[in-house]
């Protein structure tokens, strides 16, 4: 069972006394409890059964504009007592800096919306197996499905932020999650392809068989594929991996990478930096949402931001230490984005796939060749050809490679999103990249 | 005598009981346990950026019947917390009908000493040598735009309770010390990164001024990286020296030799072992015995004492990588190579030092014999699809080479290739075998474990380099 809010507000507030009696000036803490079930089935056959409970306290003590960090997993209060000992003792020697405090008192979170984020139902390991077992078997109908695994988390979570400004906040949180690898094979090669679901409620889980399904599906698609000749073509991105332009984004109009001068969009503030037909959100109080909080990991309210308009763009993505750098007032994103996403373009799927008689159509990029200081962008791809409109072959072993800062400005969305991650975006094209292969 | 019951409401002789109870017709599994200390200290934009220290201890109880793995675990050490374990484990495994397998060889080699590398250098004397760092390399002119430097250290203490009470421990420290430089020139901006590492003191690493060669090397880096022009695209000849280009044979074949993959038929080479798989003259071992390197181990995280496995002799497969159950359902031995991120993760086979060992051949020779290619001197990180055998690694220095000559520096690119049939084109092996610095971490299964790599200059025939420049 996951421990209520009491048991952790009492350790958080033990955690700041303590630390205030040794000497802090300040004091910020995070105590968080999870719970997490996960069964695993491979080829129709029970193959791991995994349960976690886990605790965690991370506290961080000032001494003026001094600061040290300790984290433990122990919540027993001898240990709590000799760590904060140490933290203190830490914090003392280590040098100022004048950026370092807790979040202005005016921006803290005030109150709590309840964003439909926990979901109490519990799916005990026996139904997690039948819903596996479906899973698998839709996925493994067709003769050319050789292996397949399938696994089902359940996790629960609960947390409580607290400072010595008197912020002491927490909520549950839920996630249900499932997946589905099938691996496919003729002549004597191999392909492998996935289907994944993440949501806070159990109910809202897709269906078994769809999962088994589309994971089969993709990877019976991708069976003897092709190394295409090295040329400039247009590329589109399947909504599974066009997601990770924005995740691109959000790292380098973070406030760190801004204020360091790491950001190739560094002094892009308010240029066009996108197509003017762009918009991006990051939403964190979409209910229900995988993305969603009602405060940031300081506690500062967070609320929609619009970080481009019609292609320019307007707000860096900033928490204290660095907004303080920059001038600038925290708006909530230490940690990071929360629900972020493309708004839709205004073309369907079946018509941007049918701008020009050849495109590139990647699902799956392989390796991490993004540079956030230069914008340059080289991964390894997988795909299929698309001529005339139509998927014609499979293609893989090949890069694909360009400058964000280009990539950028020659994009083309559909208006096919959906949001099933944290992060999503419509099918999106990017008109010219080099593409590396014979 | 274990610590880790001494504050606990169950003794060492209680804990034994439970897990042997709990692993009745079991064919494996054991009561893991695990104290981590770790400290990060970050200097970054002429500040200490951050001082963090953590503290981390648990328990993962494993019950193994046939293929299926039960696991529970906890950072609560007690009589209720390990009770409720068990209890799931044998529900998760209703119907078990095994045989434990007792057998654990022993060894008395130790690959590292106990120390603890955290407590061994005083806190003020880090960020002194930080600040120096911030120093010497600002002091090299106005180009130096930003600075990074961290300390990464940790002591992880491990207790393997098997049934019957057989105990198992092991100490490691494990150290990294990583700076990386921004440089700006033009209005051009590039990154130079380098470190070093392993299981010593960090002063094993930085005495005597040693820490200014980590700096000169990752100014080098970033300084080599602002002349360079567009990367070339398409297939051509690749040479990679020697060292940390050894990525390449970690992910092109380490993974893809990982006894889980193969037992499971989902690894591109798991219909290949006694063939040729590679060109003769190469040689590939993983071998957990190298002294003080970054990915030895004494035991693994199972128990079983590490080994030098050789995986491919002069071109043909001899052997996986195997943990205890992969081993047992293929008919085989453990070599040593399970090993988990941390008591909160399940043991898996994984690499621990993949080397490629020396030919005969030297790098000017392969270079002199390319007409039109890449000369790879340094990268990042890699990653392969293992079903397919494609993988690809992403170069951080590298150099055009034309009519045998080297040329001018090329920016970061991926290079792509497939595992299985990559080093049938390894046509050269050179003679300078070489280690990396000490600072890989491989992820599987979303778990991160400390390894490293070497291996010789080589000549590749074709390869598909990943540039812009048609």
């Amino acid at each position: 069972m996951i421990r209520d809010q009491e048991f952790l507000k009492d350790i958080a507030s033990y955690c700041i006394e303590n630390s205030k009696k040794l000497g802090a000036t300040d004091v910020g803490v995070k105590v968080i409890h999870s719970v997490s079930e996960n069964v695993s089935f491979r080829n129709k056959k029970l193959d791991e059964s995994n349960r976690a409970d886990s605790f965690a306290v991370n506290l961080t003590t000032y001494i003026e504009k001094k600061k040290s960090s300790i984290n433990s997993s122990d919540l027993s209060k001898s240990n709590l007592e000799k760590l904060i000992e140490r933290c203190i003792d830490a914090t003392k020697i280590t040098p100022s800096d004048e950026n370092n405090s807790l979040p202005d008192k005016d921006l803290m979170s005030k109150e709590i919306r309840d964003l439909n984020l926990y979901d109490e139902t519990h799916y005990p390991n026996d139904k997690k197996i039948e819903f596996l077992k479906k899973v698998e078997e839709t996925a493994s109908t067709d003769e050319k499905i050789v292996n397949t695994e399938a696994g089902f988390t359940e996790n629960k979570n609960n947390f409580i932020l607290a400072n010595s400004n008197g912020f002491l906040s927490g909520y549950k949180t839920s996630n249900f999650s499932s997946s589905c690898v099938a691996v496919s094979k003729i002549n004597g090669a191999m392909e492998r392809d996935y289907e994944f679901g993440s949501t806070r409620f159990l109910q809202d889980m897709m269906k078994p068989e769809e999962i088994g399904k589309i994971a089969a599906d993709k990877a019976i698609k991708k069976l003897g594929p092709k190394k295409i000749k090295s040329e400039k073509i247009g590329v589109i991105f399947d909504k599974r991996i066009s997601k990770g332009i924005l995740s691109t984004l959000a790292s380098a109009i973070s406030a760190s990478a801004i204020a360091r001068g790491t950001s190739f969009l560094k002094d892009q503030i308010n240029s066009e930096v996108f197509p003017n037909s762009i918009n991006i959100i990051d939403d964190p109080k979409i209910e229900k949402g995988l993305g969603s909080q009602n405060f940031d990991s300081e506690g500062v309210e967070t609320n929609s931001l619009k970080l481009v308009e019609n292609g320019i763009l307007k707000n860096y993505l900033i928490d204290t230490y660095y907004g303080k750098k920059l001038n600038l007032k925290s708006n909530g994103r230490s940690g990071g984005t929360t629900n972020l996403y493309f708004e839709n373009g205004d073309l369907s799927f079946k018509d941007l796939i049918n701008l020009e008689k050849k495109f590139l159509y990647i699902t799956e990029t392989i390796g991490h060749g993004g540079n956030i200081i230069t914008g340059d962008y080289s991964v390894g791809a997988s795909g299929f050809m698309v001529e005339d409109g139509e998927l014609t072959y499979p293609v893989s072993e090949i890069t694909i490679a360009g400058n964000f800062k280009e990539m950028f400005k020659n994009i083309t969305l559909a208006n096919d999103l959906e949001m099933k991650y944290s992060t999503n975006a419509p099918t999106l094209l990017i008109n010219q990249m080099t593409v590396a292969g014979k | 005598m274990s610590n880790f019951f001494k504050d606990a409401d169950i003794d060492t002789s209680q804990a034994e009981a439970i897990v042997t109870e709990t692993l009745k017709n079991c064919d494996d599994g054991e009561l893991y346990l695990e104290n981590h200390k770790s400290e990060s200290i970050v200097l970054d934009d002429n500040k200490i950026k951050s001082s963090t220290y953590n503290s981390d201890q648990g328990y993962g109880f494993r019950a193994v019947t046939g293929e299926v793995v039960a696991y529970s675990h906890s950072n609560d050490i007690s009589k209720e917390s390990l009770r409720k374990s068990s209890e799931n484990l044998k529900d998760t495994l209703k119907s078990k009908k095994g045989t434990y397998n007792h057998e654990i060889p022993k060894t008395n080699s130790k690959y590292y000493e106990n120390i603890n590398p955290i407590e061994s250098k005083t806190f003020d004397s880090k960020i002194d040598l930080l600040n120096s760092v911030n120093n010497y390399l600002r002091s090299k002119g106005s180009i130096v735009n930003q600075v990074t430097a961290n300390f990464l250290g940790e002591h992880k203490s491990i207790e393997i309770i098997r049934s019957d009470n057989q105990v198992l421990k092991d100490d490691r420290p494990l150290v990294r010390f990583n700076v990386s430089v921004v440089l700006e020139k033009d209005g051009k901006k590039e990154t130079g990164v380098y470190g070093v590492g392993g299981r010593q003191s960090y002063d094993d690493y930085l005495k005597d001024g040693s820490w200014k060669d980590v700096c000169d090397e990752a100014f080098r880096i970033a300084n080599v990286n602002l002349e360079s022009k567009p990367a070339p695209a398409g297939e051509m000849k690749v040479v990679l020296g020697p060292g940390w280009p050894a990525i390449l044979i970690h992910e092109a074949i380490g993974h893809g030799l990982e006894g889980d993959f193969n037992r499971k038929k989902t690894s591109a080479f798991h219909n290949l072992m006694g063939q040729q798989v590679a060109s003769e003259g190469v040689t590939i071992v993983d071998d957990g015995t190298l002294y003080q390197r970054r990915g030895s181990l004494t035991i693994d995280d199972e128990g079983t004492p590490t080994e030098n496995t050789v995986l491919i002799e002069n071109g043909i497969l001899k052997n996986y990588m195997q943990d205890r159950l992969n081993a047992r359902l293929m008919g085989t031995n453990s070599t040593g190579s399970g090993r988990r991120e941390s008591y909160k993760h399940v043991v898996l086979p994984r690499m621990r030092n993949t080397m490629m060992l020396s030919g005969k051949y030297s790098q000017d020779e392969m270079i002199s014999s390319v007409d039109k290619g890449i000369f790879a001197v340094s990268f990042g990180g890699g990653q392969v699809d293992i079903t397919s055998g494609k993988f690809v690694f992403n170069c951080t220095e590298a150099y055009e080479i034309n009519n045998g000559k080297i040329g001018s520096p090329i920016k970061g690119a991926t290079l792509i290739g497939d595992g299985p049939s990559i080093l049938k084109e390894v046509s050269l092996v050179g003679n300078d075998m070489k280690l990396d610095p000490g600072i890989g971490t491989c992820g599987k299964a979303g778990q991160g474990v400390p390894v490293g790599v070497a291996q010789p200059s080589i000549l590749i025939n074709k390869m598909t380099v990943g540039g812009t420049k048609l």
